[in-house]
């Protein structure tokens, strides 16, 4: 019990990182406090996949510097390999071996005797509701099995700091909720969770924390309330029929909520982000004097939703560009790095 | 979930619901066990190499039918030309299509470990605690195996052929054992390549580019006193002659000790440039 710490799992300050002419961090800052799950969130290519290697000691920064739990993860690569694991996009097992074989393997390669490592194999395996599956190859599992047994693989030393790069990307919603009853449990356990992720509704649901990371930096962070109501907490869509009421009802949106409005490439569409900050009424009700405003001034509204903001509205509002995919990092880091 | 019924195929229909109680069995933090030695971690990596010839048996095929066709093609092409019959050259030739084979079949080293990058799971192994050289020892003392057997299969088909060693069972185990010692340092080229190159298809391509002039180029099919004087030096200066030449000194049962001071001198090199270059590079990464 006494390697459960608390304090700060991760610092970093100033990571900085270059794949030839491709700047994949311009210098990160952060700092993750132990027992949780911190989120990094952001677009494809904006960072997160080389955070997590530089911080998994995966590959070196070229600037700055990172610890976990105190140790550098340059100078003390080591020390922080006995305490994190990871499961990435591109950290994996092996494909062409049976699920029991691969944790077989890892539980000797972490220094277990034979018969422990067969035991623990089969204690993931069941607790991962994969024991139909043992004794079949990886690469015959399906995206849902697939992610289990990466997952199972990395807590297999029960880590101080567990790295889930992506881990619910291209999978189906039900093994996505799998995924993420996983990780609850393995925080409830004490173990520290840097999460990457696209979607904001699931750093939204695990982090406590979440860095927003963009062009290698980090441009906002703070628990999931915060960066939402910065960026406000709801955005509303609507519908008009007629598309020559539309600049009557930017004006009327904007005088009575006082919040940023869009108008969408659909001549009757109009966004409105609503709950943010400065107003004293909460999304739902400011969304509700929207529409009754729009009823009083005679416009008909055909459709109506309120929802969270997407991704790309949080980095619209934080960056003033919408969240372009760039290229995938890995394939810019082999590439430069051969 | 109406729906999963009416949808479900031939599957299995359990689905899978994480129970926190089961997840609390496994999570609950043991004593963490020393790290392994080298030794065991290297073992432990090329029990997966032995776990992927299992699963994936047509990767035997290059350590089986290619040496089989190399033995067979070359003793009847050149044999009578060369030699009185395919018979007398075999005494010469064999034990240089050996050492062709088994240094040929180094460079699947390397295109192993860039498909293993490429898919990732080196980067899970260079998350562990473990020594950091032995996930490339352990994946080259399996092809060590590899070496042997292709070693085997070429002695055999020799002998069906007609190859009769002079060196007797001592002297053919002795001619395998300089040929693995060396492969074995040689794969460490392959390593190196494996790491830096972008893929698959270019490890291929640079390792032909080199292994074809070194075997070739050698006292592996005809005796050199008739090349060229330019090309009679590079001969005596490739490795792979020497290799040869201790082989088949081996073989007959004699021993040629400078060519055996070479190979060691070589194989010591390969290891000291190539396994560093390598560890700098898997390290680096």
């Amino acid at each position: 019990m006494s390697r459960r710490t608390t304090g700060l799992a991760i610092e970093a300050e100033g990571l900085t990182r270059s794949f030839g002419e491709t700047r994949a961090l311009a210098g990160i800052d952060l700092q993750v406090p132990a027992g949780a799950v911190y989120g990094l969130l952001g677009p494809n290519g904006a960072g997160k996949t080389t955070a997590v290697r530089v911080l998994a000691t995966l590959l070196r920064p070229d600037g700055g510097q990172a610890r976990v739990f105190g140790h550098d993860v340059v100078a003390e690569a080591d020390a922080v390999r006995a305490r994190v694991s990871l499961t990435g996009q591109y950290a994996s097992v092996d494909e062409d071996l049976t699920g029991t074989e691969n944790l077989i393997l890892l539980g000797r390669l972490l220094g277990l005797p034979k018969s422990a490592a067969r035991q623990r194999a089969e204690q993931l395996l069941t607790a991962f509701g994969l024991t139909e599956a043992a004794g079949r190859q990886v690469k015959k599992y399906s995206g849902g099995m697939r992610r289990r047994i990466d997952i199972a693989a990395s807590i297999l030393n029960t880590p101080d700091l567990l790295f889930l790069d992506e881990p619910t990307t291209g999978l189906d919603p039900r093994s996505r909720n799998q995924v993420w009853e996983i990780v609850r449990a393995v925080v409830a356990h004490g173990t520290t969770v840097l999460l990457t992720t696209q979607y904001l509704d699931e750093a939204d649901k695990l982090a406590s924390r979440i860095a927003v990371v963009d062009h290698g930096r980090v441009i906002a962070e703070g628990t999931p309330g915060e960066l939402k109501s910065s960026v406000g907490s709801g955005t509303v869509h609507l519908r008009l029929r007629n598309a020559d009421q539309r600049p009557e009802a930017e004006r009327l949106l904007q005088a009575t909520l006082s919040v940023p409005v869009q108008l969408e490439a659909d001549p009757v569409a109009i966004t409105a982000r609503v709950g943010g900050d400065g107003s004293e009424l909460d999304a739902s009700s400011q969304a509700a004097r929207a529409l009754s405003e729009l009823s009083r001034a005679g416009i008909v509204v055909d459709d109506f939703s309120l929802g969270q903001p997407s991704l790309d509205e949080v980095f619209l509002a934080l960056t003033d560009h919408p969240a372009v995919p760039a290229t995938d990092e890995r394939d810019d880091e082999l590439e430069a790095a051969r | 979930m109406s729906s999963d019924t009416a949808t479900s195929t031939g599957r299995a229909p359990t689905v899978f619901v994480p129970s926190s109680e089961a997840l609390a069995t496994v999570l609950a933090p043991g004593a963490r066990p020393p790290r392994p030695s080298p030794l065991s971690a290297s073992l432990t990596f090329s029990w997966r190499a032995l776990l992927k010839i299992k699963h994936v048996p047509e990767q035997l095929f290059d350590v089986t039918a290619f040496p089989i066709i190399m033995v067979l093609m070359f003793t009847y092409l050149f044999g009578g030309a060369l030699a009185d019959s395919p018979r007398d050259y075999l005494q010469f030739f064999l034990p240089g299509v050996m050492v062709t084979s088994v240094v040929m079949i180094t460079m699947y080293t390397g295109v192993g470990l860039n498909t293993d990058i490429e898919k990732g799971v080196f980067d899970r192994f260079r998350t562990l605690p473990v020594w950091r050289p032995a996930a490339l020892v352990g994946m080259i003392v399996g092809d060590v195996l590899r070496y042997v057997l292709a070693a085997l299969v070429i002695l055999s088909v020799g002998l069906v052929l007609g190859f009769r060693p002079d060196g007797g069972v001592l002297g053919v185990l002795a001619g395998i054992g300089l040929l693995v010692v060396f492969s074995f340092a040689f794969s460490w080229v392959w390593t190196f390549f494996g790491l830096i190159l972008r893929s698959e298809k270019s490890v291929m391509g640079v390792s032909m580019m080199v292994l074809f002039p070194l075997t070739f180029l050698s006292n592996v099919f005809v005796d050199p006193s008739t090349m060229p004087g330019w090309l009679q030096a590079f001969v005596k200066a490739n490795p792979i002659t020497h290799l040869v030449s201790s082989v088949r000194a081996a073989m007959a049962g004699t021993t040629d000790a400078s060519a055996m001071m070479w190979i060691v001198l070589w194989s010591a090199a390969f290891i000291a440039v190539f396994g560093t270059l390598t560890m700098y590079r898997y390290n680096r990464r």
